[in-house]
């Protein structure tokens, strides 16, 4: 099989992480080769972070470059914004609507766009928005926006229920197992 | 730590490396963090057989495990590029005494400068020291080269350095754990080969010729150099992830020279590829060496010429250089901010720069999570160069320009990073008398590298009870009879401090000191509330520059999930307009 390529892309904090751990997992046990890249250090404090997740047959580059994600997978809605030249033409990207103001938006120096998510569906790119900070607090707590961003994109993968299942047992702490299936639910049927 | 042996594991490079010192028996290893090499030795300290540490700075940690080695344990410290600058002066002379047990140096370098504040590239050190260098270009790989370093250092008497980059370093890919033997020997005392006074080391020159002699014969066979063939007419050298790359857009296309050895060369190996081949091209980040001694055979060889030497690599830039075609990108018609990394909510180190930007501070900075203190809305600081040199640099600044700078300047340094290189720019103010002031940016922590501790913290890499290095004693030892504790939350207090330091007539030290927000033990208040009907929207509290407070609808707006209640925003409001929930009425 041809190399698949997800991004993962939000806010450093906002805790895509997991989604990168779970989804590496997740593509191993299928029996793919797999490489998942992410930057430590600096970028991690409230800047644009990105994890790629590449897996297939042999997968050679750790990283995604433009034109090439078949998923970007985002925690922000101006972060997906920022990334889709990364998107492969016929990609699709799956993102939570929640707006976070960058530093220069804070400062006034700039503005937040407006309509971003429409803006993006204009270029043509297929954008799967939803709000998953509500569908978090709906499963028992913000921090799970996540599971709910997974539970999303595992409706675009023929992978079955029970092996995402696996996986979120596997990477999650016992006592969070049921509100993030909860969660990874809610996102999967939304 | 119990793993299964055997099974494959989706593993970080780090932790394949610091899996490698495992099996590789490795008993002890001494680091100072670094991104992007700091998982190495936290993962190694995860297992129980490996006695580790972080050493107060790289050259403190690599004279450690030089004596380790010595002492008939195989030994490793890691560090990032920058960081052996640091441990330069012991490594030189290292390759002169070679070792006992087997030594291995980890050095992680930072193409793109993810988080680093230059792009060297480590290859010349090697070189420089004349020491054999391996590099990965993948997990599984730095597992193997850590192992296989381990042998070449203990067959050719010799340190041997491994390099690490972002890509490798910080990538996950599929490895095959193996087991742990640990070879043991016996310290003897050997005056000669030890004690590098100029009458053994003019004796010891020679032998390091002989040794890269020897191992660029090893390097012509060894399988960590590897020829892929693919087709006669385009032959690639390279190594790294710059491999990763080639292989990406080409598969097996072309042939490919695959180094795993940086330092030293090949020579026939080289010329055998090139003979093959009708064109030849070297595809590697940072500078030319590899297409430099390429070069040096006579070779006719295409490289920098094609490619950059800053920044990092990646296969849509490769596939452009040899003229492949593009692929179609999209862009969503706005105007994207940036979002550039901000201190944090709650970060203790905010109010002492909103104080030093409120009294017209020169502020000369240093290496850590405070160097955003250089960015707008603060911009606070004037100079950033490397570990140690805010406090040096500020003595050299203010025995220029006396008073008028000894009154307004300061240098900022952050717990960790004092202890590292700090402490002998405070004894060359204390000796040589500058009129300095200089302040500790303590936050009980080494916050940018990820939580690790440090000589002042009281605890040891794996969490237990350690010494802990009291500054205040520490600087008054020095012979600092003004030495003051403010906490960075106290904005009067802070005001107060600096203002007073600066105005005296004697060196001083203002240890600013409160916890990292971002530490576990550190309990935060609930989140503060703007009062919609008191705030006059005059925008007092977005001078500091938190990431929690934004304006809607011409009002303070402070998100409730990001906000800590440290309380500086509530200073700054001439209106009351900020509050802890509990006291609004």
């Amino acid at each position: 099989m041809k190399t698949k390529n997800i991004m993962i892309v939000g806010v450093g904090g906002q805790g895509s992480l997991l989604a990168s751990k779970l989804l590496g997992h997740l593509l191993m046990e299928q029996g793919y080769d797999v490489k998942v890249s992410e930057v430590h250090g600096m970028s991690q404090r409230g800047g644009s972070v990105v994890t790629y997740v590449r897996y297939g047959d042999r997968v050679y580059s750790p990283v995604i470059d433009a034109g090439e994600a078949d998923f970007i997978v985002s925690f922000e809605a101006l972060e997906a914004a920022r990334w889709l030249p990364y998107l492969k033409k016929d990609g699709i990207i799956v993102t939570n609507t929640q707006q976070i103001d960058p530093m220069p938006v804070i400062t006034g120096a700039m503005e937040y766009p407006e309509n971003i998510i429409q803006k993006m569906k204009d270029t043509g790119a297929k954008v799967d928005a939803l709000d998953c900070l509500a569908l978090a607090e709906q499963a028992g707590s913000v921090k799970a926006v996540n599971t709910v961003l997974l539970g999303r994109l595992s409706h675009y993968f023929d992978i079955p229920e029970e092996a995402w299942m696996r996986s979120l047992e596997t990477m999650v702490k016992e006592k969070f197992i049921e509100l993030n299936k909860k969660a990874f639910l809610l996102g999967k049927n939304a | 730590m119990t793993e299964i042996t055997g099974k494959k594991e989706l593993m970080l490079g780090n932790k394949a490396v610091a899996r490698g010192l495992y099996e590789a028996g490795v008993c002890f290893i001494s680091s100072y963090p670094g991104t992007p090499s700091t998982e190495i030795t936290e993962e190694a300290a995860l297992y129980d057989e490996i006695y580790c540490e972080w050493a107060p700075n790289e050259k403190v940690a690599m004279e450690a495990a030089f004596g380790a080695s010595l002492a008939g344990r195989r030994a490793f410290c890691g560090q990032k590029h920058v960081g052996l600058n640091v441990a330069a002066d012991p490594m030189y002379t290292m390759s002169y005494t070679g070792v006992n047990a087997g030594l291995v140096i980890g050095v992680a370098d930072d193409a793109g400068m993810h988080s680093s504040q230059n792009e060297q590239d480590s290859r010349h050190h090697a070189i420089a020291a004349k020491l054999p260098m391996l590099e990965p270009s993948d997990s599984q790989e730095a597992l193997e080269f850590t192992k296989e370093a381990f042998e070449i250092s203990e067959r050719f008497d010799t340190p041997v350095l491994i390099k690490m980059c972002t890509r490798v370093a910080h990538s996950q890919s599929l490895v095959t754990p193996g087991e742990r033997h640990v070879p043991v020997k016996e310290y003897e005392k050997n005056i000669a080969k030890y004690v590098m006074m100029p009458g053994n080391a003019i004796k010891r020159h020679p032998i390091v010729e002989q040794r890269t002699k020897d191992l660029t014969a090893y390097a012509e066979t060894s399988g960590l150099n590897r020829v892929e063939m693919g087709g006669t007419k385009i032959g690639i050298i390279t190594a790294s992830t710059s491999y990763q790359y080639v292989k990406e857009v080409f598969g097996d296309t072309v042939s490919v020279l695959k180094l795993g050895i940086a330092n030293p060369l090949p020579e026939k190996l080289i010329r055998d590829f090139a003979s093959k081949v009708e064109e030849l091209y070297v595809v590697e980040e940072l500078d030319p060496i590899i297409e430099n001694h390429v070069r040096s055979l006579g070779l006719s060889v295409k490289g920098k010429e094609m490619l950059p030497i800053c920044g990092e690599f990646s296969q849509n830039m490769i596939a452009d250089a040899f003229g492949l075609e593009q692929k179609q990108v999209r862009r969503a018609d706005a105007q994207i901010p940036p979002r550039p990394p901000v201190m944090c909510s709650g970060c203790p180190h905010r109010g002492m720069f909103y104080t030093l930007k409120q009294n017209k501070c020169t502020v000369l900075g240093d290496i850590g999570c405070y160097t955003l203190g250089a960015v707008a809305p603060l911009g606070a600081i004037e100079t950033t160069l490397c570990m140690g040199a805010s406090v040096s640099s500020l003595h050299g600044f203010n025995k220029i320009l006396g008073e008028k700078s000894s009154s307004r300047t300061v240098a900022v340094i952050g717990d960790s990073t004092f202890m590292h290189s700090g402490m002998t720019g405070l004894a060359n103010i204390a000796y040589n008398q500058s009129d300095s002031t200089v302040i500790i940016l303590d936050n009980s922590i080494t916050g940018m590298t990820g939580h690790q501790q440090n000589p002042t913290t009281g605890y040891n890499i794996k969490g237990d009870p350690a010494g802990k290095i009291d500054l205040e004693a520490l600087c008054r030892a020095m012979g600092f009879s003004r030495v003051r504790v403010v906490d960075p939350y106290d904005l009067k207090a802070c005001d107060e401090a600096v203002k007073e330091e600066l105005a005296a007539k004697e060196p001083s030290v203002i240890i600013s000191r409160r916890p990292c927000a971002l530490l576990k033990y550190v309990k935060h208040k609930p989140a503060l509330k703007a009062d919609t009907d008191k705030c006059v929207g005059c925008k007092s509290c977005m001078r500091i520059g938190c990431p929690s407070i934004s304006m809607r609808d011409g009002r303070a707006h402070i998100d409730p999930t990001q906000c800590v209640g440290c309380g500086v925003c509530a200073q700054l409001c001439h209106f009351d307009a900020l509050r802890a929930p509990e006291v609004q009425k």
